[in-house]
């Protein structure tokens, strides 16, 4: 075992799932020869065959409708939308057509269909690379939706992702993708698809956040402690649906939420975590529930990243807010 | 001073040859491509073309009378649907469009459950596990892109079946028919991309839709032939489709087919009158080249069908359609409950919530 990234840690999933499962596809844009984009898929052809890891057409709704031809002949596929501001041209088959099956034929067929896409800010990318569109994907019911915040988690939860007979829209943020080295187990392990997880614990103040904010936040916790306020961060993991118990368990405990996405104020999953605060924990609370949310723009320039995400400060300001309420 | 380039040079249309079995009056004008159907299979053919007229006003009756829901007149395009069907195999997949229900009855989904579907019942979509075929598509298109799925599925698990899926004139300008087209031309996988042109996409004429004197030469961008066969014409369509599904079950790679059909009816019963957009003339011009005269003419030159037999089928036609609604009109009230419990194969939490609520109103 040792410290490895988190894109080191999804190709070593995929291939774990590609040999173990024969009906495990994997396809997409470059994901073939060149390994990906972001080398995601990197050495998976020579090591499985084309017949398994290929590369397609330049056309996002046609590698949905093959995913779901796919899964309707039996096999696991795992296809990848290059980058997730891409996901408008496949939309139909995502929301319209994957999610509903089981519903539309009344759980006689099932999509075990895992889409996999890069999103994220913080590296310059040009436009429509980076937005955070997973609140689309959070409101489409017969989803689910996970967003790993660094390599351990990443893994597990991609392996629960392809095994799952449910489909999943599996989001990589890209700034994790090489900042963050965690310890990885080489062997198989999976992580519940429904489960949050404390990855700090604190008594002060709850920060219950997702994706790359979830080591913003962190950051911001360490400092924080400094000053003698101790927050808890809850990484939600899977963000729909979501892990209520969870959120309620730690508000509880500290009387005092903030939270904490990358998107805008109005996309996102942070007014649906309210929400449920509001529904069912607004008794434990001292203070109103604090957000932490980019503005409501379209992403930015990639110059203006810096002043438009958000980041540590942010966390360390909104928290101070609340826990002084 | 150098001549230039001139664009009139550069239109590139392929010759197109519509393919024709039967004349108007039934009698045969190409010996060559007539069908290799003995006289049982051609008497059961047309047994289907007559069916599904006899469902088509059954249908338009029981929606008169709130008996069945949604419902897309197929009246006009029997040689369209009912020959390309014919030629399929059971283990085939059906991706089939809103107006494609005859097809999707003729391969295993019980008449009833069709109802069901019309009505907007869940159980009219609850499909058999050996019935290779999805429910009626609603997004125009979205059955081609997963065509080209199902089709690369079976080419990769080495079986010899095809998909086979249909689309109108008003679906080949949409993304998805391309991309369908084109996925399954790159993969050379086994698909039955079927265009059935009946002139108009609700009111706008097939004309508005592309510049393109064809819409079989659309296989051209995708690079994979494209045949245009007279949809009035049940041998034709059937003979075509048949040597596509060989051409596909070979390894060959997909096929697009132009059926020039017309439907007699509305575009749907939910409120859409034909006659803002269409001529009387022109209908009746259309219901001369009627499919089932055609067919009857042929089978009653050769001795195999009489005015006593259509009557004793009609009959038993009715019947049929008469038990499949009885059966249609006994299904169980729908349950939110079920319908939650669907959603997810693994259900999370917060669904489980909403399904002990939504049990607990239902057992009252």
């Amino acid at each position: 075992m040792a410290k490895t990234t988190m894109i080191k840690a999804i190709t070593q999933a995929l291939d774990q799932e590609i040999k173990r499962d024969d009906k495990v596809l994997v396809f997409g844009e470059d994901v073939g020869r060149n390994g990906g984009v972001f080398r995601a898929t990197d050495g998976l052809q020579d090591a499985n065959g084309k017949d398994r890891v290929f590369d397609t057409p330049l056309a996002e709704s046609g590698i949905g409708g093959l995913a779901t031809g796919l899964a309707l002949q039996g096999f696991r596929p795992v296809p990848e939308i290059q980058f997730f501001g891409f996901v408008f041209e496949v939309m139909d088959e995502i929301a319209g057509q994957i999610s509903r099956i089981g519903h539309r034929m009344g759980g006689t067929r099932k999509m075990p269909i895992t889409i996999r896409a890069p999103f994220g800010g913080g590296v310059h990318t040009p436009e429509l690379h980076s937005d955070s569109l997973e609140g689309l994907m959070a409101q489409t019911p017969g989803l689910k939706v996970v967003v790993p915040s660094g390599p351990y988690d990443a893994k597990g939860l991609l392996l629960s992702a392809i095994r799952s007979d449910d489909p999943v829209v599996f989001l990589e943020h890209m700034k994790l993708y090489r900042s963050v080295k965690e310890e990885v187990p080489d062997e198989e392990y999976t992580i519940p698809l429904d489960k949050a997880a404390v990855k700090r614990e604190g008594k002060d103040v709850s920060i219950i956040t997702y994706g790359y904010m979830v080591q913003e936040s962190l950051k911001a916790a360490a400092d924080l402690a400094k000053e003698g306020i101790e927050a808890e961060v809850l990484d939600l993991r899977t963000i729909s649906p979501l892990d209520e118990e969870a959120i309620l368990a730690t508000v509880k405990k500290t009387g005092r939420a903030v939270i904490v996405q990358e998107a805008q104020r109005q996309a996102g999953v942070a007014a649906q975590v309210a929400s449920v605060i509001a529904e069912k924990g607004i008794l434990s609370l001292e203070a109103p529930i604090g957000r932490v949310s980019a503005p409501d723009t379209p992403y930015p320039f990639s110059e203006a990243e810096s002043i438009w995400l958000p980041n540590k400060s942010d966390i360390i300001a909104k928290v101070k807010e609340t826990v002084n309420f | 001073m150098t001549k230039g380039i001139d664009l009139k040079d550069y239109f590139a249309t392929p010759e197109t040859k519509t393919v024709k079995v039967l004349d108007g009056s039934g009698q045969v004008v190409n010996e060559d491509f007539f069908p290799d159907l003995s006289d049982d299979q051609l008497v059961e053919l047309f047994k289907q073309m007559v069916w599904s007229r006899i469902l088509n006003e059954r249908s338009t009756k029981l929606n008169r009378q709130g008996r069945l829901g949604f419902f897309a007149p197929t009246a006009g395009e029997e040689a369209s649907q009912i020959g390309s069907n014919f030629a399929m195999e059971k283990e085939d997949f059906l991706l089939p469009a809103y107006r494609d229900v005859p097809q999707l009855v003729q391969h295993g989904l019980p008449l009833y459950k069709a109802f069901l579907w019309s009505r907007g019942h869940v159980e009219g979509n609850e499909y058999p596990a050996d019935l290779q075929a999805l429910p009626p598509q609603i997004i125009i298109g979205a059955q081609y892109v997963q065509a080209a799925g199902v089709a690369l599925g079976l080419q990769k698990k080495g079986s010899k079946n095809v998909a086979y899926t249909y689309t109108g004139d008003g679906g080949t300008s949409q993304g998805d028919f391309y991309e369908g087209i084109n996925f399954a031309g790159a993969f050379k996988s086994p698909a039955i991309f079927i265009v059935q042109n009946n002139g108009y996409a609700i009111s706008v004429p097939r004309a508005t839709q592309t510049a393109a004197p064809t819409l079989s030469q659309k296989a051209v961008a995708a690079g994979i032939p494209g045949v245009q066969v007279d949809g009035m014409d049940a041998l034709a369509v059937y003979a075509v489709t048949k040597a596509a599904r060989e051409w596909a079950a070979a390894g060959n790679g997909p096929v697009l087919i132009e059926t020039l059909t017309y439907r007699f009816g509305p575009h749907t019963l939910s409120g859409d009158d034909p006659k803002r957009y269409r001529t009387s003339e022109e209908e009746s011009e259309w219901q001369e080249k009627d499919p089932l005269i055609r067919m009857r003419t042929f089978l009653d030159k050769k001795g195999l069908w009489s005015q006593e037999q259509e009557e004793a089928w009609t009959k038993e036609v009715n019947e049929q359609i008469d038990e499949a609604m009885a059966k249609t009109e006994a299904a169980p009230v729908q349950k939110v409950s079920d319908f939650l419990k669907n959603t997810f194969v693994e259900t999370p939490a917060v669904i489980q919530e909403q399904i002990d609520v939504y049990a607990a109103k239902e057992g009252k």
